[in-house]
């Protein structure tokens, strides 16, 4: 059996590997190659937090066994490609090699971002994205750390000050907006993520913008300047300002660059038989009037190698996202969420409901449309059904329709307290209408959890 | 708070080392009146006889005794082996009880102060340990530095621990006759529960009950806020203490036969040996009863309860083996094996042991009917071999002593042929199911990672498939470490409950499966 085309991919992250497992499954004879530079197998680049913190093993991370690349024909390359030659289909390597490909998919990820900051390339300051990251922060904080300080409130701030509290470090927070990733989130639930970020003892300081990082003299930082002229005493410092498509070696090519690489609806780039998906792929055009050109998490990049695969096994498939979803863990909060939930919105177009538990860590908002038809949720220290809410939405159900068949979304473990029926008796309440609130049975009533 | 878990760990190895050093303490005579008190009739004649030699002899130590008391009932059985005089041969093992009535110690005449010294001090230790954890900490998940322990990731305080659990199980099953000090120590307990005296098997019940409510106490703390774990382990605490040990003493007390009323064949292998049913046969009404109860919990139960909500019901809410893996053994659940190898191990194993279980009852039962007239002896031999092999050996010693090498769910995993019978039934014909919700799986890994029997929990996950398997017992402990709560344990409608080919929910380009 001789290959019929052999198809090299770049990058082993979410969105490489999984179109070198569609393309495997679509098709027997093609030649798959996936090069990485930074580790042999696919790991899940979301749980490196946990081993740092002792949770995993770094092989715990590597969501398929050793032998399943062999097995399915997918050839690992542990290498950096440094050059790319697109005329003669030829990548050069670091380790000297040259590989030569008929068909290219770039899937190099993304970078920590790094706003030019001074002194933000001393010893000790770092941002947190690949295995190597991960390495680096583990020498950084194995000894002489006490206090770190963490610039940018997102997803990847809050799991750095709770790898740093493992190492019993002090952590200071510093977030631009007024409050903990407030341009996602509405302001409860920044305000409920805020709460819990101090009831675990970190120093959460928002409208504080970094003016410099100030160095210890031999090229580590002691310290971190605010814009307000404060000086806080580090000797770590954690840079988590959103990340940006990995690309430098690609720039000053014959390849279409803006922040990513450029891709229409069929991840083509404007060179033929070259593509790009995942974190660092930017769309000429909106996917959707809700989407970002640059769609930087996990489930996108999945999509992304999915929808590519298609293409490349010669089903051209443009790339059509269903309804949003997301979901993330801020300390011991869950949070999930369906649909459109904005920071903000306008109050004359959108119908808003809220419902908090008293313990001020548990909470659900569902946003409607001046008809009444649900726009999304967020929900915050409860689970709920993803299969629900993409119906619903996809169907745009009334949120009254929504609240009435609300513990079928209901997704916490068994003898949980039930939270449904508390947001069916608010909303019930606030729109004055009488609804039947779901009760759990006698039994879950008589030794599950409490509201 | 530091300082109270720093006390309750020196009270713990303090009762340690007590329980350690005790077995050693005191002296041995033996004398004619102990061996007519403690053999049986056929072997008495020639058992005074064998150890006159030894008759007023005083024994510093339990190993010159026992050497000597073997060696002498040795010799005399060797002789008879190489004149094949077989029905002559002295099968009993004596030196148990022998042991433990020539022993002179310290701990007869102060049971209760040793009693306290070494299992109460443990005990103690342990809750000042356990009860202050996590204070003051907010609810979540608890596995910070597992994999950075010497304790929880095969470390040498691991090692050590697993070495110490396996030589406690040799001993205990095979010569318990050098830890007849410990049983005295338990003698006063005993009498009063039951009215008889201690036996090693007494003193394994009430260190074995202990241990789950020590470690129970641990699990609310480390699970705070997680109600299914808390209910879950109320649970096996309360079927370890009331079913597996009050109750059957209890029971000896009114002058009933011993019976755990939750134990169920084939884990309780010897349930139809000949001796058993003989029992229960002849202890009127009571007995019938319990014979058939534990007929219906084979026939009837398993079923009906595993159809409702999956082998759960049985091995992480009432089993007492399951009881212990899920308390003691919890602090390992990390260790046990994801491979897809071992997954193929285990179905050899476990099957094998099952196969085992029931051909040897069948033949039992065939043998008890037809009079003894169809195998003889033949299924006795049978019952020691699986005793031996499976009952102690691989329950146990490895069940067991292995926590610290291989995850708590050792016997579980490959060996317990009441879990492989469940497991059929969860497998093909339940209503539980471990449902992943839509697509928002991150990959991660702690689901597999914390999995105790070893279920690649993230392969289906990831993929947004129902987990479905014969081995899942239902502990609920991937749900619980999920950080995107993706994972859901469910008693539902059997349509769509099993689905092969699923498709991943979001992407509305094309639709694939997984």
């Amino acid at each position: 059996m001789s290959p019929s085309k052999h198809i090299v991919i770049l990058g082993n992250g979410i969105a490489g590997i999984t179109c070198a497992r569609h393309l495997r499954k679509g098709d027997d004879k093609i030649q798959i190659t996936v090069i990485s530079g930074e580790s042999k197998y696919f790991f899940s680049r979301t749980a490196l937090m946990y081993v740092y913190m002792g949770h995993m093993k770094f092989e715990h991370t590597q969501p398929y066994e050793n032998w399943f690349w062999e097995k399915n024909r997918i050839d690992l390359v542990q290498d950096w490609v440094e050059k790319v030659d697109f005329e003669g289909k030829k990548l050069y390597c670091q380790s000297g090699k040259t590989i030569t490909y008929d068909q290219l998919v770039l899937a190099t990820g993304s970078k920590p971002n790094k706003f030019g900051w001074p002194g933000q390339d001393l010893t000790g300051v770092q941002g947190l994205y690949s295995k190597q990251d991960l390495e680096l922060m583990e020498k950084n904080t194995e000894s002489g750390v006490k206090q770190a300080v963490i610039v940018g409130g997102g997803l990847i701030g809050i799991e750095m000050a709770e790898m740093l509290a493992y190492k019993n470090i002090e952590v200071t927070f510093l977030v631009r907006e007024s409050g903990f990733w407030r341009n996602i989130l509405p302001e409860e639930e920044s305000e409920m993520v805020g709460r819990h970020i101090r009831e675990h003892h970190f120093d959460l300081r928002v409208n504080t913008e970094l003016e410099e990082i100030i160095s210890d003299g031999s090229g580590k930082v002691k310290a971190v300047k605010t814009k307000s002229g404060e000086e806080i005493p580090c000797q770590f410092v954690g840079l988590t300002a959103g990340v940006s498509p990995n690309i430098d070696f690609l720039k000053g090519t014959e390849l279409d660059v803006d922040r990513g690489i450029l891709v229409d609806q069929l991840f083509q780039t404007n060179l033929k038989d070259v593509f790009a998906i995942g974190d660092c792929a930017q769309f000429r055009e909106k996917p959707d009037k809700n989407r970002n050109l640059i769609e930087q998490v996990w489930y996108t990049g999945r999509m992304h190698g999915e929808t590519l695969a298609q293409t490349i096994l010669g089903k051209p498939t443009p790339y059509k996202p269903g309804v949003w979803f997301n979901s993330a863990k801020f300390l011991d909060i869950e949070y999930q969420t369906y649909g459109q939930v904005p920071a903000d919105w306008d109050e004359s177009q959108v119908l808003n409901f809220y419902w908090e538990h008293s313990s001020g860590k548990v909470c659900f908002r569902m946003l409607c449309d001046s008809d009444g038809r649900i726009l999304g949720v967020n929900n915050f220290g409860f689970r709920l059904r993803h299969e629900f809410f993409d119906k619903a939405i996809r169907e745009q159900w009334s949120g009254q329709k929504v609240i009435q068949n609300l513990d079928k979304a209901n997704f916490d473990p068994e003898f949980f307290a039930p939270y449904i029926s508390a947001i069916q008796r608010k909303y019930a309440e606030e729109n004055n209408i009488t609804m039947k609130i779901s009760k759990p049975s006698f039994f879950k009533r008589l030794i599950g959890a409490k509201l | 708070m530091k300082y109270i878990q720093l006390i309750g760990l020196t009270l713990f190895l303090t009762g340690l080392l007590a329980f350690t050093v005790i077995p050693f303490l005191g002296e041995y005579t033996i004398s004619e009146a102990i061996v007519l008190d403690n053999t049986k009739d056929i072997h008495q004649e020639k058992m005074k006889e064998l150890l006159a030699p030894m008759y007023g002899k005083e024994y510093s130590s339990s190993f010159s005794f026992i050497r000597e008391l073997n060696q002498k009932v040795d010799d005399y059985n060797s002789e008879l082996k190489a004149e094949s005089k077989w029905d002559q041969v002295i099968w009993d093992d004596y030196s148990f009880p022998l042991a433990k009535a020539s022993l002179s110690s310290p701990v007869q005449n102060h049971p209760w102060l040793f009693l306290f010294v070494s299992i109460g001090l443990t005990v103690l230790g342990g809750l000042f340990y356990n009860l202050p954890k996590f204070k003051g900490e907010p609810e979540g998940i608890k596995n910070n530095g597992i994999f950075h322990s010497k304790m929880k990731n095969r470390g040498w305080l691991g090692m050590l621990t697993g070495s110490y659990l396996i030589l406690f199980y040799v001993i205990l099953y095979w010569f318990p006759a050098y830890m007849v000090n410990l049983v005295w120590m338990v003698e006063p307990l005993s009498l009063i529960l039951s009215g008889n005296p201690a036996s090693q098997w007494f003193l394994y019940g009430l260190i074995y009950t202990l241990a789950i409510l020590v470690m129970g106490v641990r699990m609310f703390r480390k699970y705070k806020g997680n109600r299914y774990q808390q209910i879950r382990t109320a649970s096996v605490m309360f079927f370890q203490t009331a079913f597996a040990f009050l109750i059957p003493e209890i029971l000896v007390l009114l002058n009933k036969p011993y019976f755990d009323f939750k134990n169920i064949w084939p884990l309780d292998y010897s349930f139809f040996y000949d001796y058993r049913i003989e029992t229960l046969t002849s202890s009127g009404a009571i007995g019938m009863f319990m014979l058939i109860w534990g007929i219906l919990l084979i026939v009837v139960g398993v079923p009906l309860f595993t159809y409702f909500y999956g082998k759960r019901w049985y091995c992480s809410w009432v089993c007492g083996c399951g009881g212990l893996a899920e308390t003691v053994g919890d602090p390992y659940r990390q260790l046990s094996d994801k491979s897809l190898k071992s997954w193929k191990i285990e179905r050899y194993l476990i099957h094998g042991v099952l196969v085992l279980a029931v051909v040897m009852t069948a033949l039992t039962i065939a043998n008890y009917f037809s009079a003894f007239s169809f195998l003889g002896n033949v299924t006795n031999q049978l019952h020691s071999f699986y005793g031996f092999a499976i009952g102690s050996a691989f329950a146990g010693v490895v069940g067991t002593g292995f926590y610290p090498f291989m995850g708590n769910r050792v016997w579980c995993r490959f060996g317990c042929p009441l879990a492989a019978y469940l497991g059929m039934v969860q497998r093909f014909k339940s209503r539980f199911r471990i449902t992943t919700n839509g697509g928002q799986c991150i990959s991660c890994g702690n689901c597999s990672t914390y999995c105790e029997m070893g279920i690649d929990v993230r392969w289906y996950a990831q993929r947004g498939q129902n987990i479905v398997r014969s081995s899942c017992v239902g502990c609920g402990v991937c749900s619980a470490v999920c950080p995107r709560g993706v994972l859901k344990l469910e008693n539902g409608p059997e349509e769509g409950r099993i689905n092969e080919m699923p498709i991943l929910i979001g992407n509305d380009s094309v639709k694939l499966n997984a």
